[in-house]
């Protein structure tokens, strides 16, 4: 058995991200991956990419290791009951047709560039390690004058927008500007995709910001679709990281963290087998790493109370149907990304019943079918959608599913009627299943919840956001990090990055 | 605790109240903790007197008491303070403290091992979110028992004769160190500690057994001077064996309000406390980088000139820089010295030019004076009796 | 020639105008009410019986102001109240006591850890209290200036944020952006225990417990002090009326005028100057100053030439926020209703009532309100001020003043009619009834208040109570528009000095302080008789 000096724990994206890029530096780096195959999220949950960090995809060589795009801008169709839809095409729906207000042209293309200006201007604190709140000779002052420059460059009028909306909700943001219910629904959506905040919520416009800064092949804001879907991006990246010499173990997962005298100092698996390593970097979320494979013994109380009490609440759910035949959404192209949320009201709505641990009635979704592009072999169809809202916590989990199925299907069914009839298999998984299946607590998708007291600094908690942990050899390297989800390996770069400047 | 009329009588009596109540002849009642608790019961002077003189007994029932218990109760506690408990004996007690992440100090207090996996911790302030918190992910229960307990601290020269004449044999009993004896239909636990710096006792039973306990008490010492004191005529007694209190010798973190405020046992002078070496505790890294770069603050013993008290007295180097603040003072009738603790810069423990700023009100007007104090060992005051085992006769 | 007039004699206006006078400006109060007080009246609306019928009880009103305007002396004087209770749907109740030790207990009944984290989680309160009391009596800098008093302020605040540790500071951020929900239960267990906390985080808010910023809200209505007392609130004697009466008392003792019973149609501007105001009589009043007490959108949309204004700035205020989220009911009872839970003779009921026992429930109350209902389980905020003020009613009858929320601005998109404003009273009475049987026999008369009712009287538009929601895209270097937050507007000589202003609502009076400052800053007017805020030491 050849011995590592790193170990990462989890073959995620933003495992196989830190990975290869610490191989490339030198380190031999094994991956443990407690899954039968890598990829973590971007293979199993997500169906869509929307910010994979250019740093990676270049660093990574991805395209040479099999990445192609289907398509770098997907279309989207925000469906409605009476069939007369909104397109959105382009990059974030750069040219809308169809039901929309004709005065929402030109305020939504005002409304859009403005925040893909704000997004712009921001996304690079993305890509950095955190400031510490605290003076702290290594932080970044010039890079963070220069971003506070660039703000106060757009303008002094844009500048205080800025500052106005900075920390305001999604449904006044649209509400001010536009009046299209399709469109407000379908930006109210976008907007609160993977968080546990309804567009009314206060504060919901700064993930949205996140989510905006995001990229696909040089376009920001664009949707991206790879061929063979997103479990073809993580193939990709495995093999990316495999060919930099990363040694990559599935089927092993990790029991704990080593560590004496305040130093980790390898992993013990769940089979009893313990591999020993100069740095363990996790992958997994930051709150599973502390609690369960550091343990309460080898933190201060303080720090490991905060980890037990970050919010990681999932309210993001994902539906899988196998179809006998191809959907028809009332006329909609199915190639599209389809949306169902009908106003920024049903979003709410949608919202409400979560908080209280309960299922909404009408559930409102991102839907894909991607056999609709490439047919499958067995002529069957597949569809997957992302449905918000679901409880995370709900009394009784197998009635919760049950209904929410049932209100997924009845919500499919009024949009694309005949639908059920066509359903062979139907597969939902809540986010208590999202956790038991792939350990992100609360079956959050951004491994904490992306809320403005869990973002920058603060993320995944005070103090240890700088991708460090007071246990020395340990780093953290998940989406629960600096900058926060989706399949961008941005967390895991940077960890790297922060693990290179700390020699 | 259910009482939904408790708003009626806000402060609670103790369960030696009966007696403390019937004993107070000024009427000097106090809020400790929630508790009525006599400051003075008759005269402070003789009241002193009989704590290095002859025996006092004193109403520790407001101490706040939690029950630590389990498979885990040694990890838990060693992970929640920084003194080695591993080390300590079944039937022994050490004096402890415990931090926050910072290092901040939330409370100093006496640990007790009363079996392999149950302790008692006894301390000033309440910390049961705290200690619950601390308890995640350990095979522990922790439970705030202070009204379970009634506790009477018995301290003087003559305390050891008194518990003899009271049926108890303590001789062996060392410092630190407890025993279990029967009393009446109960239990009683006597441990061999105290906060006057002399030689005594703690006295630990059931509520119940409250009130006979005290009777049986006073009979045993009704020839050697036994007499109850009040909370007054224990501070001097503590400040002269220099034992620090929380709330007045430095500001427990979770509720200190200002962050200049906040102290480290580094800072308190009780760095000895800590085990460096026995692994991860609440505040280690902290600690380790203060100690690495030293404390800001130290807390001293001081002499100062002349015989008035210099109470909350802020100290000057060379009568004009800050240079820190007393923190307890009084006039040492034991040592007919002016005493006092204090907090002082770090830099300046060595010092020679230290001053005192004591302002005296005298018939409506401020007497002001600048005195020198002295930075001295501590304790003032320890008795060879304190720690001699067996205890003398009398 | 007047050197000012003010329109709207509310609490703001009269202190604004009170500074003036007393710095020697020739000034006067336009008042379109035949009362004076705005939403600091109290008025007799049932024979022999004095109603708070708007704002019920204070704490937040500045105590630098009450010293300076020499308030008690015109008769103000502040009680400080007994306790409070929020009784529980099974029959219990948890009460707030005046007494650290009592309080203790009581929360030890329902949860001894929550009784013991309680001085944690004040101290943390305070802490928030203690940085941000000082802003409330500044200038907000403008973000985007560069001069050199924006610089200068900003720098202040930076200095205030900096100046403690990176963990105190990560706290104050958090604090600042989490919802109240989120914050307690880093703190507290008990579900009463959080719901009593929750109270002052939705109080004339558009949102529920659950909203991000909430937390926030909790600091605005915590950071008051009755005597030093801070946190804690009282009742005016004689009624909300007494600060607003003192306010007038003081302000024509300093020489002012007051003009009530005819409001202004319209503000004259000439030369891109205003110049005065013209009243809805068609009278006009020459000033060279006017300073607005109504909120921005009533003073921009319905009193200002829009041509005088830029379109951007127009367009600022057509989107001020200022959705009306509760509703009121006045009521003279005939004696003490009972309230079953609470034991008898129980000081609890010397403050304020509660009968929303969960987080839930108060949010679900929201969930009405964004729906466009009132709330069906609505959250009350319930005082019986007479049961220390002797002055209002008759000896034996009392005064019962109820803060309800959630009630929208409009029911479905649809103006409130009489039906709904019964139909909401009803809802309000039966829950008190459910805690208090018999309490629908002592009412003697009751008056209902929605969103309706209260623009149409006091003027505040869609019956916001703070003039403008309290979220941070409205706080602060925000409020009310980017770029105005200095009192001033695009309108020279035209100010803005009601709570649409920084620091924002509630009877605090620093709004119309900090707009009388910057008049008399602009004047070069010395600023002597003016305090500065009172620190935390």
């Amino acid at each position: 058995m050849p011995s590592f000096d790193t170990i990462v724990i989890g073959a995620g994206p933003n495992g196989l991200a830190a990975a290869h890029r610490l191989a490339k530096g030198g380190a031999s780096v094994l991956v443990l991956e407690a899954g039968a195959v890598p990829g973590g999220g971007a293979a199993a949950l997500a169906h869509l990419s929307y910010n994979l960090d250019p740093r990676v995809a270049e660093g990574m060589d991805l395209a040479r290791h099999g990445l192609r795009w289907a398509t770098t801008a997907l279309p989207t169709t925000a469906l409605a009951a009476d069939g007369n839809h909104l397109r959105m095409e382009g990059v974030l729906g750069e040219r809308l047709s169809g039901a929309v207000d004709p005065a929402d042209i030109a305020a939504w293309a005002e409304l859009r560039a403005r925040l893909l200006r704000f997004a712009a201007v921001l996304a690079p604190l993305n890509a950095m390690t955190p400031p510490r709140p605290a003076a702290d000779p290594k932080n970044p002052l010039l890079k963070l004058a220069m971003i506070g420059l660039k703000a106060r460059m757009m303008g002094a009028a844009e500048f205080r927008e800025l500052g106005r909306i900075f920390l305001t909700n999604v449904f006044d943001l649209l509400d001010d500007e536009l009046r299209s219910p399709l469109l407000k629904g379908a930006l109210a959506f976008d907007a609160t995709l993977g968080s546990w905040l309804g567009p009314r919520s206060p504060n919901s416009v700064l993930p949205w910001l996140y989510r905006l800064s995001g990229q696909t092949e040089g376009r920001q804001g664009a949707l991206g679709l790879p061929e063979g879907g997103m479990p073809a991006l993580a193939a990709a990246m495995v093999k990316a990281a495999t060919a930099a010499g990363v040694t990559l173990r599935c089927n092993a997962r990790v029991e704990r963290i080593d560590v004496a005298d305040g130093t980790a100092t390898g992993v013990t698996l769940t089979s009893g087998e313990q591999i020993a390593a100069r740095r363990i970097v996790s992958a997994l979320a930051p709150k599973t790493t502390l609690m369960s494979l550091v343990g309460p013994r080898h933190l201060d109380n303080g720090l490991y109370t905060r980890a037990r009490l970050q919010k990681a609440r999932g309210g993001a759910a994902r539906l899988d149907l196998t179809l006998s035949a191809l959907p028809d959404f009332r006329g909609a192209d199915p190639t599209h990304r389809l949306l169902i949320a009908p106003s920024e009201h049903h979003v709410e709505r949608a919202f409400n019943p979560v908080k209280y641990g309960e299922v909404p009635e009408e559930p409102v979704m991102e839907i894909l079918i991607p056999t609709a592009r490439t047919p499958a072999p067995d002529g069957l169809h597949r569809l997957s959608a992302i449905v918000q809202y679901a409880p995370h916590a709900p009394k009784d989990c197998t009635a919760a599913r049950a209904a929410m199925l049932a209100a997924c299907l009845l919500q499919l069914e009024r949009h694309a009627p005949g639908i059920g009839a066509k359903v062979t298999e139907a597969c939902l998984r809540m986010p208590y299943d999202i956790e038991a299946e792939t350990g992100l607590p609360g079956g959050n998708w951004h491994a904490g919840e992306l809320s403005v007291e869990q973002m920058l600094f603060l993320r995944p908690l005070p103090g240890i956001a700088q991708y460090r942990t007071p246990i020395a050899g340990l780093w953290l390297a998940s989406a629960g990090c600096n900058p926060g989800g989706g399949v961008s390996g941005t967390p895991g770069w940077n960890a790297a990055l922060a693990m290179e400047a700390d020699r | 605790m259910n009482d939904l009329r408790h708003y009626e009588t806000p402060l609670l009596p103790t369960p030696f109240h009966a007696r403390t109540e019937a004993a107070c002849k000024t009427h000097a009642w106090a809020n400790w903790g929630g508790y009525r608790t006599v400051t003075t019961f008759e005269d402070l002077a003789m009241e002193h007197s009989a704590i290095r003189n002859t025996a006092s007994v004193y109403d520790l029932c407001p101490m706040i008491k939690y029950r630590i218990e389990g498979p885990d109760a040694v990890a838990f506690l060693d992970r929640l303070t920084p003194r080695n408990v591993a080390k300590l004996r079944v039937g022994s007690v050490q004096y402890t403290v415990w931090c926050d992440d910072a290092g901040h100090l939330l409370d100093d207090g006496t640990l007790f091992r009363l079996t392999e996996t149950r302790f008692r911790l006894c301390c000033q302030e309440r910390h049961l979110p705290w200690l619950l918190d601390s308890a995640h992910g350990f095979d522990v229960t922790v439970t705030e028992e202070t009204e379970e307990i009634a506790a009477l601290s018995l301290q003087g020269p003559t305390s050891a004769e008194i518990l003899r004449r009271a049926g108890v044999d303590i001789d062996a009993l060392k410092p630190f160190r407890m025993m279990e004896v029967p009393f009446g239909m109960g239990r009683l636990m006597i441990s061999r500690t105290g906060f006057t710096g002399d030689l005594g006792y703690e006295l630990w039973t059931t509520p119940d057994l409250a009130l006979p306990l005290w009777d049986h008490l006073m009979q045993a010492g009704a020839l050697h001077g036994l007499r109850p004191i009040g909370s007054d005529a224990l501070n001097i007694a503590r400040l002269e064996a220099g034992f620090i209190i929380t709330g007045y010798d430095f500001i427990p973190a979770h509720v200190c309000l200002r962050e200049d405020r906040l102290r480290t046992p580094l800072d308190m002078g009780l760095g000895w406390l800590i085990d460096w070496e026995k692994g991860a505790f609440t505040g280690r890294n902290a600690l380790m980088k203060q100690r690495a770069k030293g404390p800001d603050w130290a807390f001293v013993g001081l002499e100062i000139d002349g015989n008035i008290p210099a109470d909350g007295a802020i100290l000057y180097r060379a009568q004009k820089h800050e240079a820190g603040v007393v923190t307890g003072a009084c006039w040492s009738p034991t040592l007919k010295r002016n005493i006092a603790l204090a907090q002082l810069r770090a830099d300046l423990v060595k010092s020679p030019d230290l001053w005192a700023e004591i302002y005296a009100l005298r018939e409506l007007h401020y007497a002001k004076m600048m005195m020198r104090a002295r930075v001295v060992d501590r304790p003032f005051y320890t008795p060879a009796r304190r720690t001699l085992t067996p205890p003398a006769r009398f | 020639m007047y050197d000012a007039v003010v329109i709207g004699a509310g609490h703001n206006g009269l202190v604004a105008a009170c500074y003036l006078a007393r710095a020697g400006l020739k000034t006067v109060i336009v008042e379109k009410n035949d009362w004076i007080g705005g939403a600091a009246v109290s008025r007799e609306l049932y024979p022999g019986f004095t109603y708070s019928n708007c704002s019920y009880v204070s704490s937040l009103f500045r105590p630098e102001i009450m010293r300076d305007l020499d308030l008690p002396r015109h008769g103000l004087q502040i009680l400080p109240y007994e306790g409070g209770a929020l009784m529980t749907r099974d029959g219990g109740y948890l009460g707030m006591f005046r007494d650290h030790e009592s309080n203790r207990r009581e929360i030890a009944r329902h949860s001894r850890r929550d009784a013991e984290a309680y001085d944690r989680y004040a101290r943390d309160i305070l802490r928030n209290c203690r940085l941000i009391r000082p802003m409330l009596m500044r200038r907000p800098p403008d973000l985007a200036s560069f001069h050199p008093r924006d610089l200068s302020e900003l720098l202040w605040l930076g200095r205030q944020i900096t100046g403690q540790s990176e963990a105190a500071l990560c706290d104050m951020l958090r604090f600042w952006t989490m919802s109240i929900a989120d914050f307690l239960d880093e703190y507290f267990e008990n579900p009463a225990v959080k719901a009593y906390q929750a109270v002052g985080s939705i109080i004339g808010t558009a949102l529920g417990p659950m909203s991000p910023g909430t937390a926030y809200v909790l600091l605005h209505h915590a950071m008051g002090d009755v005597d030093g007392n801070v946190g804690a609130w009282g009742y005016a004697r004689g009624g909300m009326g007494s600060i607003t009466r003192a306010l007038a008392d003081s302000f024509r003792a300093a020489g002012g005028e007051i003009r009530a019973g005819v409001g202004v149609q319209e503000v004259r501007i000439s030369g891109g100057r205003a110049t005065g105001v013209v009243l809805a009589n068609g009278d006009e009043i020459s000033a060279r100053r006017v300073l607005s007490n109504m909120d921005v959108r009533r003073t921009f949309l319905g009193h200002v030439d829009r041509k005088e204004l830029p379109a951007d700035f127009v367009k600022r205020v057509e989107r001020f926020k200022t959705r009306g989220s509760s509703g009121k009911l006045n009521i003279a009872l005939d004696g003490v209703p009972r309230f079953t839970a609470l034991p008898e003779g129980a000081p609890n009921i010397k403050g304020d009532l509660h009968f929303t026992d969960t987080i839930d429930q108060m949010e679900r109350a929201y969930d009405d309100w964004k729906a466009g209902r009132f709330s069906r389980h609505p959250f009350q905020d319930v005082m019986i001020p007479t049961m220390i003020d002797p002055t209002m009613t008759p000896p034996g009858k009392h005064f019962m003043s109820c803060f309800v929320q959630y009630a929208p601005p409009q029911i479905e998109g649809k103006p409130w009619t009489d039906a709904d404003r019964d139909a909401f009273a009803k809802t309000c009475i039966d829950q008190i009834e459910a805690y208090a049987p018999g309490f629908r026999d002592l009412i003697l008369h009751v008056e209902v208040r929605t969103p309706r009712e209260l623009e149409a009287e006091v003027g505040l538009t869609e019956g916001n109570i703070f003039q403008g929601e309290l979220t941070f895209d409205q706080m602060f270097f925000n409020r009310p528009v980017p770029g105005y937050a200095n009192y001033r507007s695009p309108v020279k000589d035209l100010w803005i000095c009601g709570s649409s202003t920084h620091p924002g609502g509630g009877v605090m009076g620093a709004p119309g302080r900090n707009a009388a400052r910057e008049v008399l800053r602009d004047l070069r007017q010395p600023v002597d008789h003016m305090s500065d805020a009172y620190a935390i030491v």
